[in-house]
């Protein structure tokens, strides 16, 4: 059987993890410099800018998936009142701290709990469940929780919407000042913001490697690999490490290695990873000869926008730039823009049961998709961490009976 | 020359299926047997079950493609294909026009489009829940404490149909014991839950061509086909032998590799 191709810079991302999650445990432990929780596209560059560490609680729910011990702890939070329908990140987190563990001990030795924040800071671009989240741990720990609350089902981003969001931004700087006295450097908020930019370019790079054919990556590597994109945007480690990287693919892409041996179909899967299962699903595409090139998902971490000459307006714009903050016009315009630069031969919608805003198969968006430009689709159910929502056999069935139907076509 | 077969094995989640077919693609023998927990067992047990009916010898089965959930469970494979590939190349080999194809079976649904040609384009499946499925029939005749066998003509006696609301099985047990207590006739009851597994495949996609049927739970109960066209206001037809339309797409498939 064909084995899942391993990046060497998976070793210095190990280390690059390593060092964040210590960054904070040693400022929570030495209480000093200030904890800022944040949505995992939430104002990273300003918390930074303004001297906190920062924490995304996102990055270890997707943690307590992909070790698959999320499902363990769902129902403790289940329990004191939260559906097992709402985000499973939230309730995996939830539950997994009610019931005291986290994946960080066990990966990390020193570190023994998750980072008690001294602000919660959130932004509703990506949906509301954030923020109920983080104001659960704001009344647990008695801690403020403030955000940013944004448009959705944006088309066209206008003046108007980028005012009103560089208008909070703003706000949120002087109150996170009032509230914890630490105060917004602008020269650190440029620096931050153009580190955080350029973050983002690498990663688009790295990602529109998989334009290549044969692909040198996948989507279940881009799911790996972004981990310093999220969390460490507006460092220049993070920056350091994405050239690493791309220069890795180069070679990859110059000697001709492929990802997925055979590269025989395309793919764009739409929707979130299911954590638990990701090799076995790197797998089941590697044996089909399928590479999935691109996603929405890791595509997420892209924020163009940002301009460090203009912080306030480009980040207002950049956060609402944002795939998942868009109207279904302009979702069907991006995914024809996406096959033109990947030409992926079908789409997989992953209907994850705990994600309604990541799951765009539920209004008719795929059909319409076929309808106009002739893209074959199928949808899987699943979900991000909850493993009870996952049809398995199902899934897999309809991913072979998919790739069959491609076959036919080819 | 000895003749040259070719074997189609669908391995269901209720029961194992097994086509031959010769060079020509006649259907020559089939056989049927419940998969139970030993899904190689009951592949080994009906191929052999379906080569007596032949008086054959495996060496003259030139292929073999398995399917269906314990596709991967049949080591005597060839080739493995899905169950949605294999009910459409079934059934198009009868009808060869623009078809969909609606295939009722024991735990899932599957809806599958294909084109005049014969390439597949798109296809549904039910979500993780047997509404609509032959599991449903069964855990409601279970309940009713009737035959598998004689629900459909128990069903065609009905003059007064009631409607099922849920589309939950368990849900729809609760609903069905409180019709009983109301003094509901089994009959009527029967038909509401025919309906019931129609609309559910219905509203899994958008119906297009000439309805095929396929699968084991319209083999046995022809007043679903009755009710879809009916409901369609489309031709449908049961198509031939419609428990193992899979496994004689596999056969076929085995044929034409
Ligand atoms: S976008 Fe989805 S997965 Fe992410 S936090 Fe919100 S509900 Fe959870």
């Amino acid at each position: 059987m064909a084995e899942i191709r391993k990046l060497k810079a998976a070793k210095l991302m190990k280390k690059v993890m390593a060092d964040h999650f210590y960054e904070i445990d040693a400022a929570v432990k030495a209480g000093n410099p200030k904890v800022a929780w944040c949505t995992s596209v939430g104002p990273a560059e300003l918390l930074r800018a303004m001297g906190f560490v920062v924490y995304f609680p996102e990055n270890h729910a997707a943690i307590l998936g992909a070790s698959r011990t999320a499902t363990d702890y769902i129902p403790a939070a289940n329990a004191i009142g939260y559906s097992p329908e709402i985000c499973s990140y939230l309730t995996a987190d939830v539950g997994a701290y009610l019931k005291g563990f986290t994946p960080l001990a066990k990966i990390y030795e020193g570190i023994d709990s998750i980072p008690k924040p001294d602000v919660l800071v959130y932004n509703t671009n990506q949906c509301r469940d954030v923020k109920d989240w983080f104001e659960w741990y704001a009344r647990r720990w008695n801690v403020p929780c403030l955000g940013i609350e944004s448009y959705v089902n944006v088309g066209a981003v206008t003046d108007t919407h980028v005012a009103g969001i560089s208008g909070q931004f703003k706000k949120l700087a002087e109150d996170l000042t009032a509230i914890t006295g630490n105060k917004l450097d602008m020269d650190k908020l440029a620096e931050t913001v153009w580190l955080s930019r350029k973050c983002s370019d690498l990663w688009r790079d790295v990602l529109e490697m998989a334009t290549r054919k044969p692909s040198p990556l996948t989507f279940f590597d881009g799911t790996i690999h972004m981990g310093p994109a999220v969390v460490m945007r507006g460092t220049q480690v993070a920056v350091d490490y994405y050239e690493t990287l791309l220069k890795e693919l180069q070679e990859w892409v110059d000697e001709g290695v492929a990802a997925v041996e055979g590269e025989k179909y395309r793919i764009y899967w739409e929707g979130m990873p299911i954590w638990g299962k990701l090799r076995e699903n790197a797998q089941l595409f590697l044996r089909l000869k399928t590479a999935v090139v691109a996603s929405t998902y890791c595509n997420s971490w892209i924020f163009s926008a940002l301009d460090g000459d203009d912080p306030w307006d480009s980040m207002a714009r950049a956060y609402t730039e944002l795939f998942i903050v868009r109207d279904d016009d302009y979702k069907e315009d991006y995914f024809l823009k996406m096959k033109k630069l990947f030409d992926y031969d079908g789409i997989i919608f992953h209907d994850a049961k705990t994600c309604p805003n990541n799951s765009n198969c539920r209004y008719g968006l795929p059909q319409r998709l076929q309808g106009k430009a002739g893209i074959p689709f199928v949808t899987i159910d699943g979900d991000l961490n909850d493993l009870r929502c996952y049809s398995e056999e199902q899934a897999i069935t309809k991913i072979e009976a998919f790739i069959e139907q491609l076959g036919e076509r080819k | 020359m000895p003749a040259e077969f070719y074997a189609g094995i669908d391995v269901g989640s209720t029961t194992t299926k097994v086509a031959i077919v010769d060079a020509a693609g006649t259907l020559l023998a089939e056989a049927v047997d419940k998969s139970g927990f030993d899904f190689a067992g009951a592949a080994e047990t009906v191929f052999s079950r379906a080569l007596a009916v032949l008086d054959a010898d495996r060496l003259q089965v030139k292929r073999v493609v398995s399917t269906g959930y314990g596709r991967r469970n049949v080591a005597f494979a060839d080739e493995m294909r899905t169950e949605i590939f294999c009910h459409a190349a079934g059934a198009y080999h009868y009808f060869p026009e623009a078809l969909t194809i609606i295939d009722i079976g024991g735990q899932d649904n599957k809806i599958i489009r294909v084109n005049a040609g014969g390439e597949r384009e798109n296809f549904a499946m039910n979500r993780k829940c047997a509404a609509g499925t032959g599991a449903f029939i069964e855990e409601i005749a279970y309940r009713l404490g009737i035959d598998l066998g004689s629900l459909n003509g128990l069903a065609e006696k009905s003059e007064d149909e009631v409607s099922i609301g849920s589309f939950c099985t368990v849900f729809s047990c609760t609903e069905i014991l409180g019709l009983l207590r109301r003094g509901t006739k089994p009959e009527d009851i029967v038909k509401g839950v025919f309906r019931s597994v129609v609309k559910r495949v219905l509203e899994m996609d958008s119906i297009t061509g000439k309805v095929v049927l396929t699968g084991g739970v319209v083999a046995y109960n022809p007043i679903i086909a009755r009710m879809m066209a009916e409901m369609t206001e489309r031709e449908v037809v049961v198509a031939p032998h419609p428990q193992v339309i899979g496994a004689y797409g596999a056969a076929l498939t085995a044929r034409n590799l």
